[in-house]
């Protein structure tokens, strides 16, 4: 099964890259991780996001749209990075996870969370609905 | 009682904890242990002591900050039991136990030290042992499945439509001659590291293909064994990250299993390359798949049979229909693939691709070269191919000919069904 791993948000996150000396430190020990997760053959893709100040909403009621710029305040919930994996289930995820180095200087959180797979769809997914998806994908990668 | 039901789920829920540790560490401590042993069957049940141990210890101590190396301390110290209990049988074991004695006093600092591996070196070994040449391709992706996918006997058999009792019988066959053979359980190196590493592609490649293109039963795909066959190819790319035919056979299993879920239709069939619904397929996948074979061509690898077959696969990958296809490139990489891959069927192939780059004619004078030889007398997708150009060149009449052929010679219902359709829609 495929999952997505989050590393939730904290407050020195939002503040941006850390001090070089702890960045190498923790870069260092996250390297050792993800090269595990790849000898292993579970980590598929992952990258991380800049702070919330970067980053903007869009807020969606009936036919108006508004514009919010960052940073936002919930910071417990919101996205510093992510991975993506291939396990054989939840619980083989749950302790690779648990083998992470803490990602954050101060308490931090990761959340795990399976992919809809195609099955789960059924019939909902006509042959139309697809076909649009696959154009978006299209233009999504450019080609 | 109500406490002693939550009891029990905190307990269950620790043991699944474990379980799952000690799922991700089996393949390297059993990689270890064998390298000490010598010995699969005895690591393996080294490895299964250590579990029931750190089922025991565990829930009381906590998991251990480094849980392979415990493991592995774990069992090396049963080993060391057992060893002394046993008589001293034969002098060989006499030297073990002395040997072993020596290591007695090792701390689990020393075994992390023995632990830490950081080239896989050890897994790799246990995968060059188990995909030894001189067992059966078939024998090795048993054995392969068990040691290195952790699967047990009866996920095995289910996944080759077979029984548990064969499986079993050709799993011990296959750790006798392994043991016969002296394997070492170490990474052959220089010119010996090619020989055989080539028998372990083969085996992911066996894998894959079972699952993806199933040989018997319902169902046209099983996808566990795809996702089997994946991690071992990964393993192999993150173990081996210079060897170009290991991203060559990633690149490819990763692109063919981006097609999984497009290649069975509702009912159940075959759905063709062409026809598949291309919003099905799996673009990270396909992504993965076209950066490891960047790497392999990068590292002068694009030659390689798996390489060529990847690079094939990524053809159609990056069409965005089924007419969008680059047929001319395919048509030239077939030409590579049959010179250094030679086979009447990638022959075949290579003639389909020629008919759609160059038109039927083409086509057609490539499968006629074929036909002479013996080969595929009686194999049915070549009079059907054939028939398939000569329909598309106006020659009716010959192209009936050629699908009632190939319709005389399929084994399959359905197919025999479709080829009689199509040679009588060349009559009307």
């Amino acid at each position: 099964m495929r999952v997505m791993v989050f590393v939730k948000a904290t407050e020195d996150s939002e503040k941006g890259l850390p001090p070089t000396e702890d960045m190498t430190e923790m870069f260092e020990a996250m390297g050792k991780f993800n090269e595990e997760l790849v000898n292993a053959g579970v980590m598929v893709d992952g990258d991380g996001l800049k702070p919330s100040s970067a980053g903007k909403r869009i807020a969606f009621d009936g036919p108006n749209r508004a514009v919010i710029d960052g940073p936002f305040a919930e910071t417990r919930e919101l996205v510093a990075g992510y991975w993506i994996w291939e396990v054989k289930d939840m619980d083989e995820a749950v302790a690779w996870a648990k083998r992470c180095p803490n990602p954050m200087p101060g308490p931090s959180e990761l959340e795990i969370r399976p992919f809809y797979e195609m099955e789960d769809f059924g019939d909902a997914l006509t042959p139309e609905l697809a076909e649009r998806e696959q154009q978006l994908r299209d233009r999504l990668s450019g080609q | 009682m109500a406490t002693d039901e939550t009891r029990g789920q905190i307990r269950d829920q620790a043991h699944r904890a474990i379980e799952a540790i000690f799922r991700i560490e089996r393949a390297r401590l059993i990689a270890a242990l064998a390298r000490m042993t010598r010995d699969v069957d005895r690591a393996e049940e080294l490895a299964q002591e250590a579990l029931l141990i750190a089922l025991t210890e565990w829930p009381k101590s906590g998991v251990p900050d480094r849980p392979g190396a415990w493991l592995t301390a774990a069992a090396k110290r049963r080993l060391i039991d057992g060893v002394r209990h046993d008589a001293m049988r034969s002098r060989k074991q006499a030297e073990i136990g002395r040997e072993l004695d020596e290591e007695q006093d090792m701390r689990v600092e020393a075994a992390e030290a023995a632990f830490d591996d950081p080239l896989g070196d050890e897994l790799l070994g246990l995968i060059f042992a188990a995909c030894h040449p001189v067992i059966s391709p078939e024998a090795r992706a048993a054995l392969t499945l068990r040691l290195v996918g952790g699967l047990t006997v009866e996920e095995i058999a289910r996944a080759f439509l077979s029984n548990e009792a064969t499986i079993a019988a050709r799993i011990t066959r296959a750790k006798k001659a392994i043991a016969k053979a002296g394997a070492q359980f170490e990474v052959p190196r220089g010119a010996e590291l090619a020989a055989r590493l080539g028998s372990v592609l083969e085996v992911v490649y066996l894998i894959f293909n079972e699952g993806y293109a199933a040989t018997a039963g319902p169902s046209l795909v099983r996808p566990p064994l795809c996702a089997e066959a994946q991690r071992l190819a990964r393993i192999l790319a993150g173990l081996m990250p210079e060897q170009p035919e290991v991203l060559g056979l990633l690149a490819l299993v990763e692109i063919q299993a981006s097609r999984l879920t497009a290649r069975a239709g509702p009912d159940g069939g075959f759905v063709p390359l062409t026809e598949q619904n291309r919003a099905r397929w799996d673009q990270l996948l396909i992504r993965r798949g076209l950066n490891a074979l960047n790497r392999a061509e990068a590292l002068g690898g694009a030659g390689g049979p798996y390489a060529l077959q990847a690079a094939l696969a990524a053809c159609h990958a990056r069409a965005r229909t089924a007419e969008a296809t680059d047929w001319r490139r395919i048509a030239a990489l077939y030409d590579r693939l049959g010179q250094v891959m030679p086979s009447p069927v990638v022959e075949l192939n290579r003639a389909v691709a020629h008919s759609m780059a160059f038109g039927p004619e083409a086509g057609l004078r490539l499968v006629d070269e074929i036909a002479d030889g013996a080969m595929l007398r009686n194999y049915a997708p070549l009079p059907a191919a054939r028939g398939d150009f000569l329909l598309r060149a106006g020659r009716r009449d010959e192209a009936r000919t050629a699908f009632e052929a190939a319709a005389a010679l399929t084994g399959n219902e359905r197919e025999r069904d479709f080829l009689l359709e199509r040679a009588a829609a060349c009559s009307e």
